[in-house]
């Protein structure tokens, strides 16, 4: 564990917002182009209709829904991890908690547009918001796809507080330690805070709670995803295990996509001091943990398929493993295990950065994979033989997917030019924080003050 | 809104400090809540960051999610209930489907009256000019005295002095 001075904490994770290379402004117009470019490609399709996407019959979910499922999987990276890490008072996670809180955040975000972009006329979104229109219809409310719109908003509001709320001492940090518009702003934004000692036991008494309640509602969010699929009678989808099959996928691609960030972050903003191999040695081990955990879930759910030899069940599951899909298949599993598995479980090869990276980089492209492969060959084969069909992305899919790729680390570089990507406050009170049943003592009280003062 | 403050080094010395001011305030004719103590972190463990600690937060959060899940359920049964929809004899009001729905807006009403709750009760947004030093920010710990009487304020001084402030300094906002 680093040891340093507050004013040296301060000067280090202060630096990114007060500093630029021209590194980052390439950076930013790269990730830029390629998010316009995919913006553009909406732009296509909303002047020329869904009908420029490989979406046709009997595929209608396509690779806008794997991206929706896959983004929602990232998001557990942060949110999720960080309040378990906070409930059971992990120490090594406080230079991690924020950079995972962020990844949640945008992720979701990036992840809601798909599910817009995927209708015909997103003009109409707002019929799924609850609003007493003049027709007087309501939602259907047994919609599975308006769970989503519940369950998605709540773990947005509720993940983009814990996110902001832990943020208030560090803006009032970066306030006094401005000038000009950027003091004015971070007077703002920081909304006063002084550092009394009841705004303190607030604020960690709001975590508390926050934490506690964010963890049932992410395991909600990608549950309800997967009841998109598992409440319809499709071969391959109307599965008990879905719920817990996909929380794991979404805890595994998350951690995955925490490791990368966090790497590339030391990396370009020289934190080796406070993003240590030991924070990816403990991530290394959950991904070990989840990637097994997720390997144990395909392999129960292919086994009672298999076992039950359901004709129209098999039809998807031959296709998969042995037709048409299964070089992605199999891509999937040893991106997921084959790969990481071995790696992440050498202590020497986990304990070093570079490795628990290049473990993690095939899990992302996996996970996306097990999210298309969930998608449309279930689809492609449905219960009647005469209406199987194919599917083929188009290249306006594959614009508006490069697009969303690149709008996460976008999002994260404009993010780390204006909130300290650490907690500084939460650093400082790890570096002092005594254990619990060692209390304090003030000595020397009785000598140093005066007779006349007591 | 004048103070006389000190910055401290670390937490004993503002724990002496405080203490020093606690035994006086009566003495020097002010009360304990013109003390004030400001951190660049908590310091749950040491008295004087137990100040005002009592907070029924969780129980308010509890409240929130009751609300927030009767409010939700009331919604959607109400809106079910309100289109004349055939339905053969099954149910109207769904309670699977709708339970979802409750329990989103459950942990909703939690979440949001845990931030409302925190706003209120550390009392931000506050901009108005209040005592404070940058110093906070670099690690030391401010203890101080608001508006204290013209006549003790040389002796308030001094002993923020003798239980160890670097630098005694004042307000004026």
């Amino acid at each position: 564990m680093m040891n340093k001075t507050p004013e040296q904490i301060n000067q280090d994770l202060l630096l990114p917002l007060n500093s630029t290379s021209w590194r980052y402004y390439v950076a930013v117009a790269a990730l830029g182009s390629l998010v316009i470019m995919g913006l553009c490609a909406w732009g296509y399709q909303l002047d020329n209709g869904i009908g420029v996407s490989g979406l046709d019959r009997p595929v209608f979910w396509g690779v806008y829904i794997t991206d929706f499922v896959f983004w929602i999987g990232i998001s557990h990276a942060g949110t999720l991890i960080s309040a378990i890490l906070r409930v059971s008072n992990a120490k090594w996670r406080r230079p991690v908690t924020r950079c995972a809180e962020a990844i949640t955040v945008f992720s979701l975000l990036i992840a809601a547009t798909f599910p817009v972009i995927h209708l015909g006329r997103p003009w109409l979104f707002f019929w799924l918001i609850p609003y007493p229109s003049e027709r007087g219809i309501w939602p259907q409310f047994r919609s599975p796809l308006l769970w989503d719109f519940f369950a998605i908003n709540t773990y947005l509001i509720g993940s983009f507080s814990f996110l902001l709320l832990p943020s208030f001492p560090d803006f009032a940090l970066v306030r006094d330690r401005s000038t000009g518009w950027r003091r004015r702003i971070y007077s703002i934004v920081s909304l006063g805070w002084r550092g009394t000692p009841k705004q303190w036991h607030r604020l960690e008494m709001a975590m508390r709670i926050m934490a506690v309640a964010i963890i049932p509602v992410a395991v909600s969010v990608h549950t309800i995803v997967s009841w998109d699929f598992a409440m319809a009678p499709v071969p391959g989808w109307h599965s008990t295990i879905f719920g817990p099959y996909f929380v794991a996928g979404a805890i595994f691609s998350g951690i995955a996509a925490l490791i990368i960030a966090m790497a590339v972050l030391r990396k370009l903003l020289h934190l080796e001091e406070y993003l240590e191999p030991i924070h990816f040695d403990h991530l290394g081990k959950l991904l070990l943990a989840m990637s097994l955990i997720w390997f144990y879930f395909v392999f129960a759910e292919s086994l009672t398929i298999w076992y039950g030899n359901e004709p129209s069940e098999m039809t998807v599951f031959w296709v998969t493993r042995s037709g048409q899909f299964s070089w992605l298949f199999w891509t999937m599993v040893i991106c997921n295990v084959i790969i990481p598995a071995p790696i992440l479980s050498v202590k020497r090869l986990r304990s070093k950065i570079g490795w628990t990276v290049v473990a993690s980089i095939p899990v992302i492209v996996g996970m996306w994979l097990e999210r298309f492969l969930i998608v449309v060959p279930s689809l492609s084969h449905g219960r009647l033989p005469y209406a199987h069909g194919g599917y083929r992305p188009s290249w306006v899919e594959i614009a508006i997917t490069v697009g969303s790729f690149a709008a996460m680390p976008l999002l994260y570089l404009l993010f780390i030019k204006v909130v300290p990507i650490i907690s500084i406050w939460e650093l400082k009170l790890g570096q002092h924080e005594k254990p619990a049943e060692a209390p304090a003592t003030v000595p020397g009280i009785a000598e140093s003050v005066p007779a006349s003062g007591r | 809104m004048r103070a006389i403050y000190g910055l401290y080094p670390d937490p004993d010395s503002a724990q002496r400090a405080v203490e020093v001011l606690q035994d006086a305030e009566r003495a020097l004719g002010f009360k304990e809540k013109q003390i004030v103590v400001l951190s660049g972190e908590p310091y749950e463990d040491h008295p004087f960051g137990q100040r005002d600690k009592k907070t029924i937060m969780p129980w308010i959060a509890a409240a929130g999610g009751l609300v927030g899940g009767l409010l939700g359920f009331w919604f959607i049964s109400f809106t079910q209930k309100a289109y004349p929809l055939i339905t053969g004899g099954m149910q109207i009001v769904t309670k699977w489907p709708d339970g979802i729905i409750t329990y989103e807006l459950t942990m909703l009403g939690a979440i949001l009256t845990t931030v409302a709750t925190l706003l209120i009760t550390a009392r931000i947004p506050d901009w108005r000019r209040h005592v404070f030093d940058p110093g906070v920010g670099e690690g030391k710990i401010l203890i101080g005295v608001v508006n204290a009487p013209e006549s003790c304020q040389d002796e308030i001084r001094r002993r923020l002095c003798s239980a160890g402030a670097g630098d005694v300094k004042e307000f004026a906002g």
